[in-house]
C-alpha cells in the first residue's frame, strides 16, 4: 500500500508538478530556517550589499514571514533563483516560499501548483524620458524613438499601447537592461520602456539621474507577491497574513520604534493586532504575538517600502497603487479579528 | 706593390641593417604597400589604447569607500575594492575565511612540489594530493568535524567556488576519461558500447542543459524531503560533461600511438593494464598535453555556467554585487575585473602545458 502511494506520488509529479506535502511550518520549525527563493540580482527587490546580507522589499517579506514563524527574522536561508528554476524549487520542497518579483497570473495560479498569497508590490510598465524634453505625460510621446528590452512582454505591451492611442513610434530593441540604459543614455531613443521598478533601477544607473524622469502612466497589470505550494492551507495563510500584518501596521500607525509603546494602547484593533486581546495566531499555528514580532524586527509595509525602493533609498519610488487604500492607493488587508 | 698580410679587421655591418632602425626598415616598413599598413596599425592602436589607458588608470578613482568617491570620468576600482572579499570568498563567514586560505595554500604547496621537478618523493606526494588533500579540504571548507563550525555550501562563492569547481572537474573527469578513452577502444561488446553510448550521450549535450536538468528536473524526481545539495548536483554535472570531452581526446592521443607498440609489450608478456600504464599511456598522455590543457582551459571558463542554478561563482558573484543599488552602473568595472580574474588563471595554466611539454618532449615535437 505504502508502495502503492509512493507510486502513486510519483506519477503525479509526472503528470503535473502537484507535490501534496504536509505541515510546511513543522518543516520549518524543525530546521529552524525558513528556505526562501529570491532573485539572484534586482535592484530593490533582492540584491546582495557588501556585507554579505540579501536586502529589498522581496527580501523582507520573507524575514516578516520568519518572524511569523519562527520568532525570529534573521532565520532566513535566501536561496537565488533563477526565472526559469523558480517554480521548480518551490514545487520540489527547495524553498518554503517565494519571494522573487513574480507576476501574479492567472496560468501561473492555477497550472503550475503554486498559490500566490498577496501582492507585495503593484508593478506595470512605465516610461522614462529626458527631463530638458519637458514632457508631463506619455500621451505626448507621438513619434518618439522607445528603447525596449526584446522578448519581453513590455515589448508587445508598448505595441498596444501606442496602437489603442493612434500615435506612432521606433521600437529601438536591446538585449538587456544595461544595454537599454546604454543606449537611452547615449541618444539613440527619447524614451526608456520597462516595469516601473526596473526603470528606476535603470536611472540610478545614468551618470546624472535627476536627467530623467519616470512618467506617471502605468500601462499594464504586473502585481508582484510571494507564493507557496498548492495543498498546505495552514501556511498559504501563515505567508498570506504576514503580508497583511504589516499593511494592517501601517493602517494603524504601528512601527519598528513605537510597537513596544503600542502594546499598552487602548485601541482595540491594535490590541488584537499585536496579540494583547485574544490569540489570533492560533488558527495558524503561530503564537499570539506573531505579528507583533513582525513589526518589531521588520517594520511595517511604509517602513519596508521606505528603506528599499521609497524615499529612503536610492529610487526614490513614490507609493502610487502601492499607497494604503485610505491613501488613494489600493493596498488593502482584511481587518485581523 | 704593397702585400697585406692580416686579415682585414671586420668592420662593423652598415647602419642600415643593424640596430632598431634597420630591424623596423626590414620588417615593418620594407615597401610602400606594408608601411601603408604599418601606419594604419600604429594609428588604430592610438585610437583603442589612448582612451582604455586614460579610463582604466588616468581617470580612474582608486580610493575611497562609496559611489560618491567616484567621479564617474574614469573607472570606478573603489566599487571593485570595496567588494574584493566578497568576489573572493563569496558568502563564507568573514571569521573563518582563514580555512579557505589554508586550503588553497596546501593545495598551491601540493602542486608547487609535484611541478618543480628536482623535489622527491613526486610518487608519495601525488597520492597525497589524489587521496588525502580532498579529504582535508572538505574538512576544512565544510566542517562539522574537529570543533570546525559548518559552513554550508550556498555560503560558498566567488573566485573560492569557481577554483573548487575547476579542480574537482579536472581531477574528476581526467581519470573518467581516461577509462572511457580505453573502453571505447576495448574488444568487449558490452564495455565498448556504454563507452560509446556515454560520451556521445554527454558530447551532444550542451553543458547548460545538463546544469538545467540537475536543478530543475532532479528535485522532481527524488523523493518528497530528500535534496542534494545543488553543488553537488553542479560536481556530478560538470565532471560527467567533461570525462566525456577527456575522453575523446585521449583517444585522439592513443589512435596516435603506432600499433606495434603494444603488440611488442603483448609479446613481452605484459598484461593489459601493464600494456596500458606502461608502455601506450605514458607516450600517448604526453602528446596529448596541449588537448587536455585545452580542455582544463574551457572547464575552467565554463565554471561559470553554474550562475543558472543559483551558485555563485566569480562571474555570479559580480553579477550579484552590480544590482546593489549603493552601486548601481559599475558593470564595466565588475566585468572588466572578472575578465582579469579568468585571465590570469587561464593564461598560467597555459603556460605551465607549454613548460610541461618543453620538459617532456622527447622527439615528438614537430
Amino acid at each position: 500500500m505504502r508502495n502503492g502511494l509512493s507510486w502513486g506520488a510519483g506519477a503525479l509529479v509526472l503528470v503535473g508538478p502537484l507535490l501534496v506535502q504536509a505541515a510546511t511550518l513543522d518543516e520549518v520549525r524543525e530546521r529552524d530556517q525558513l528556505r526562501c527563493g529570491v532573485n539572484a540580482a534586482q535592484p530593490g527587490f533582492s540584491a546582495l550589499d557588501d556585507e554579505d546580507t540579501y536586502r529589498g522589499l522581496d527580501t523582507d517579506v520573507c524575514r516578516a514571514i520568519a518572524a511569523a514563524a519562527l520568532g525570529d527574522a534573521g532565520k532566513v536561508q535566501f536561496v537565488p533563483l533563477d526565472s526559469v528554476e523558480r517554480f521548480t524549487a518551490l514545487q520540489s520542497g527547495e524553498v518554503d516560499v517565494l519571494s522573487r518579483t513574480t507576476t501574479w497570473t492567472s496560468s501561473r495560479d492555477t497550472t503550475l501548483g503554486v498559490n500566490f498569497t498577496g501582492v507585495s508590490y503593484y508593478d506595470g510598465q512605465a516610461f522614462m524620458v529626458a527631463s530638458d524634453l519637458g514632457v508631463q505625460s506619455a500621451l505626448e510621446l507621438d513619434g518618439a524613438a522607445v528603447c525596449t528590452q526584446s522578448g519581453t512582454t513590455s515589448e508587445l505591451n508598448l505595441a498596444d499601447y501606442f496602437r489603442v492611442n493612434d500615435m506612432a513610434y521606433e521600437p529601438v530593441v536591446f538585449d538587456s537592461p544595461e544595454q537599454s540604459i546604454g543606449g537611452f543614455e547615449a541618444g539613440r531613443c527619447d524614451v526608456l520602456s520597462s516595469d516601473a521598478s526596473q526603470l528606476y533601477a535603470q536611472r540610478m544607473q545614468l551618470a546624472d539621474p535627476d536627467s530623467a524622469v519616470v512618467l506617471p502612466e502605468i500601462i499594464s497589470k504586473e502585481p508582484l507577491g510571494p507564493a507557496v505550494r498548492q495543498g498546505d492551507d495552514q501556511w498559504f495563510n501563515i505567508v498570506k497574513w504576514s503580508l497583511f500584518a504589516m499593511l494592517n501596521a501601517e493602517e494603524m500607525g504601528i512601527t519598528r520604534d513605537n510597537v513596544d509603546e503600542m502594546l499598552d494602547a487602548e485601541d482595540p484593533d491594535i490590541a488584537r493586532l499585536l496579540g494583547r486581546d485574544g490569540n489570533y495566531g492560533e488558527g495558524m499555528g503561530l503564537p499570539a504575538d506573531w505579528a507583533y514580532e513582525i513589526i518589531r524586527q521588520v517594520g511595517n509595509y511604509d517602513e519596508v517600502f521606505a528603506r528599499n525602493v521609497g524615499e529612503g533609498s536610492d529610487f526614490n519610488i513614490a507609493r502610487g497603487l502601492n499607497a494604503l487604500w485610505t491613501e488613494g492607493g489600493i493596498q488593502y488587508a482584511p481587518p485581523v479579528r | 706593390m704593397t702585400i697585406q698580410r692580416e686579415m682585414i679587421p671586420a668592420r662593423p655591418a652598415p647602419g642600415s641593417t643593424i640596430g632598431p632602425i634597420a630591424w623596423l626598415r626590414a620588417n615593418l616598413f620594407s615597401g610602400p604597400v606594408n608601411t601603408v599598413f604599418t601606419l594604419l596599425g600604429l594609428y588604430l592602436l592610438y585610437l583603442l589604447l589612448v582612451p582604455t589607458i586614460q579610463w582604466a588608470f588616468i581617470d580612474a578613482d582608486w580610493i575611497g569607500t562609496s559611489r560618491a568617491d567616484c567621479s564617474r570620468e574614469g573607472a570606478c576600482w573603489v566599487f571593485i575594492n570595496a567588494r574584493i572579499g566578497q568576489f573572493i570568498y563569496g558568502l563564507y563567514p568573514g571569521s573563518e575565511i582563514w580555512r579557505v586560505n589554508l586550503t588553497f595554500a596546501v593545495f598551491a604547496a601540493l602542486i608547487a612540489w609535484l611541478a618543480i621537478p628536482r623535489l622527491p618523493f613526486k610518487r608519495w606526494v601525488a597520492v597525497l594530493t589524489l587521496v588525502a588533500f580532498p579529504l582535508l579540504a572538505y574538512f576544512l571548507l565544510y566542517g562539522g568535524h574537529f570543533g570546525l563550525r559548518v559552513v554550508e555550501t550556498h555560503r560558498w562563492g566567488g573566485l573560492t567556488l569557481t577554483l573548487i569547481l575547476a579542480v574537482v572537474g579536472m581531477v574528476g573527469a581526467l581519470p573518467i576519461g581516461i577509462l572511457l578513452a580505453l573502453g571505447r577502444r576495448s574488444q568487449m561488446p558490452i564495455v565498448k558500447s556504454f563507452c560509446v553510448v556515454f560520451i556521445e550521450f554527454w558530447r551532444g549535450v550542451p553543458l547548460i542543459t545538463v546544469l538545467f536538468m540537475a536543478s530543475v528536473m532532479l528535485p522532481l524526481f527524488m523523493p518528497t524531503g530528500v535534496s542534494v545539495d545543488r553543488l553537488i548536483r553542479a560536481f556530478i554535472g560538470i565532471t560527467l560533461f567533461q570525462s566525456a570531452y577527456m575522453a575523446e581526446v585521449i583517444r585522439g592521443g592513443l589512435q596516435a600511438i603506432p600499433r606495434g607498440q603494444e603488440e611488442a609489450a603483448a609479446a613481452l608478456g605484459m598484461t593489459y593494464w601493464k600494456r596500458m600504464g606502461l608502455i601506450v599511456l605514458p607516450q600517448a598522455l604526453k602528446m596529448m598535453i596541449p588537448g587536455i590543457v585545452n580542455t582544463f582551459i574551457s572547464l575552467f571558463k565554463d565554471t561559470t555556467l553554474v550562475m543558472i542554478i543559483g551558485l555563485f561563482d566569480l562571474l555570479g558573484i559580480v553579477q550579484a554585487a552590480l544590482s546593489d543599488s549603493r552601486w548601481l552602473g559599475f558593470a564595466l568595472e565588475g566585468y572588466v575585473f572578472a575578465a582579469f580574474m579568468f585571465w590570469i588563471f587561464c593564461f598560467s595554466m597555459s603556460r605551465y602545458s607549454q613548460y610541461l611539454e618543453r620538459k617532456l618532449h622527447t622527439g615528438h615535437k614537430r
